[in-house]
């Protein structure tokens, strides 16, 4: 790799968890596709294996729709990136053989990009922030990171479950369904809107971390003993656990003295949760950023974008390095295009 | 709040806001929790009663652990203010970045002695970072902003008091964390008896491979 060029296309794979999504994206930050298939179980919590094949079933008709979209053809990329992790292995796995596939073909390099960056890094883009501390809420992730000396450095994160997991076991608890275009988030959103009284439930912040295991088992024997109205119950749920992700978020924001919180994930699309965090922004004379939720949600063009920032910065990955690592960790990567 | 004159505020930290001020003649520090906007009032007022209460009180008995505390002058549970002594020194945040190897060795070690005294009397601080110890002129080091921690031995909230630490020596002071977290244990095992330590530490492997993406957890499945 003599010269890496300037300019130029990159594709980006993303199949961490159940969305199988493909993105396009120029060297200079224009997003020129974005598509992306969910995976939607027909009962129960994601199945690794069954997640996957459905990524196996769409991926060509996904990525044909993507170039279709992006007015492009296939020689036309400089690079190929795929989510390499942290994730589900299976889910993980079909995406990289895809990004394989594609690079040897092509012959165009490929980089394996971490998720969680990923996600900081289409955010920036989108929001026009520098240097946020970010809140990056999922089903998979729950983490407060900001970037100093080289990596974004995790200052708070939770110790056990991730927050839109708890959501959706309690939601499952309740016998709720999800519908594509309307994930359990988004229903437990509008019950709580109804919700009016405050039922205490356990509260635990842990210096900048968080446990969330404690009130999703609180919240599940409220729900078993059938005293309380569904709607106060997904109301309280919804404050404390917001909450408490808001207190460490704006711990780590009063300790980095940063000017931006940019805030991200699958929960970002949540109003209320979008509401405190703004309070904090606010309190601390700092912007707001909130991601739209195309962006917010796992999706190939922040793979892309990632990819773009990693491979001309001198990053690729050989084929022989290119196995999936389901637990890599956000503050064991090096970022050498921030600053 | 008679006998106080005027507070000038020295930071504006994320849970509370600190004032300097004149307490009865003498020179203290004034913790006022104000309400968060973002919280419901009803949720805001809990958490801020349930901590302006329950840091005194730890505090209190954290000397009587022998880990040095600031004086608690006064307490005014319906505003959320605590008045306390002010303690005259350095932060060990700073402090750790500034001085040779051996001292910081040496104060890592100290600290380690002191979250073990803690820890053997049955409290946890629940936010062991450098920002909250203080070192004085004559060498003692106050541990600061007890506002998380609570009673008990549970070696699982020991592990996650000194998984906190670990995390925190990471996040501030990277380029040693290691070095001073090995210390801090070493620290640590000179108050506490061998098989709680292991117990401890056990768990602050399990606490960092628990659900989180950390490599360690695949391997050692394999």
């Amino acid at each position: 790799m003599a010269s890496r060029r300037r300019e130029g296309y990159c594709l980006g794979i993303e199949s961490t968890a159940d969305d199988f999504s493909v993105g396009i994206v120029s060297f200079d930050g224009k997003i020129l596709a974005n598509i992306i298939d969910a995976s939607v179980p027909p009962e129960g919590g994601i199945h690794p294996r069954e997640a996957a094949r459905h990524h196996t079933e769409v991926a060509a008709q996904v990525l044909e729709e993507a170039f279709r979209k992006a007015g492009i053809k296939p020689k036309d990329l400089t690079v190929v990136a795929f989510s390499q992790g942290p994730g589900l292995g299976p889910c993980l796995r079909t995406g990289a053989t895809v990004a394989r596939a594609l690079s040897s073909y092509l012959h165009v390099p490929l980089v394996g990009v971490n998720h969680c960056v990923a996600h900081i890094e289409i955010g920036k883009l989108k929001t026009g922030a520098v240097d946020p501390v970010t809140l990056y809420v999922s089903g998979g992730n729950t983490i407060v990171a900001a970037f100093e000396a080289g990596r974004y450095r995790v200052f708070g994160e939770t110790l056990d479950i991730a927050l839109g997991n708890c959501l959706d076991v309690f939601a499952r608890e309740a016998g709720l369904k999800q519908k594509p275009g309307e994930p359990f988030g988004a229903i437990i959103e509008k019950l709580a809107q109804k919700g009016e009284q405050l039922i205490l439930l356990p509260y635990t912040v842990k210096g900048m971390d968080v446990s969330l295991s404690g009130l999703l088992t609180a919240a599940i024997n409220v729900l078993k003993s059938g005293k309380v109205r569904l709607e106060d119950l997904c109301y309280s749920l919804q404050e404390t656990a917001f909450s408490m992700v808001v207190e460490i978020t704006e711990r780590a924001l009063a300790h980095t003295e940063k000017k931006e919180v940019l805030l991200t994930g699958g929960v970002a699309a949540n109003k209320r949760l979008q509401e405190m965090v703004r309070s904090i922004a606010e309190e601390h004379n700092a912007k707001f950023c909130t991601v739209p939720s195309e962006y917010a949600i796992d999706n190939g063009a922040m793979i892309a974008w990632t990819g773009v920032l990693a491979y001309t910065h001198g990053i690729t990955t050989p084929i022989e390095e290119s196995f999936v690592r389901l637990r890599w960790r956000l503050d064991e990567v090096e970022v050498p295009w921030v600053e | 709040m008679g006998g106080i004159s005027q507070p000038q505020l020295i930071k504006n930290g994320a849970e509370a806001y600190l004032y300097l001020a004149e307490w009865q003649g003498r020179k203290a520090v004034l913790k006022k929790r104000l309400p968060k906007k973002y919280r419901l009032p009803a949720l805001d007022e809990r958490i801020r009663t349930y901590r302006t209460v329950h840091e005194p009180l730890l505090m209190h008995e954290a000397k009587k652990a022998g880990v040095p505390t600031p004086t608690i002058f006064f307490v005014d549970v319906k505003n959320a203010l605590i008045v306390m002594e002010y303690v005259d020194g350095k932060q060990l945040k700073q402090l750790l970045n500034e001085v040779s190897n051996d001292e910081r060795k040496r104060l890592c070690r100290q600290v380690g002695e002191l979250v073990g005294r803690l820890h053997k009397y049955g409290i946890v601080h629940g936010d062991l970072t450098t920002s909250n110890m203080i070192y004085t002129r004559d060498g003692k080091i106050f541990f600061v902003d007890f506002g998380l921690g609570e009673r008990t031995k549970d070696v699982e909230a020991m592990g996650v008091d000194l998984h906190l630490m670990k995390r925190a020596l990471q996040s501030t002071h990277y380029k040693f964390a290691d070095e001073c977290f090995r210390n801090v244990i070493e620290g640590y095992s000179k108050v506490l008896d061998a098989e709680t330590v292991k117990n401890v530490l056990d768990k602050v492997e399990e606490i960092e491979k628990r659900g989180r993406y950390v490599s360690e957890r695949r391997q050692r499945k394999a």
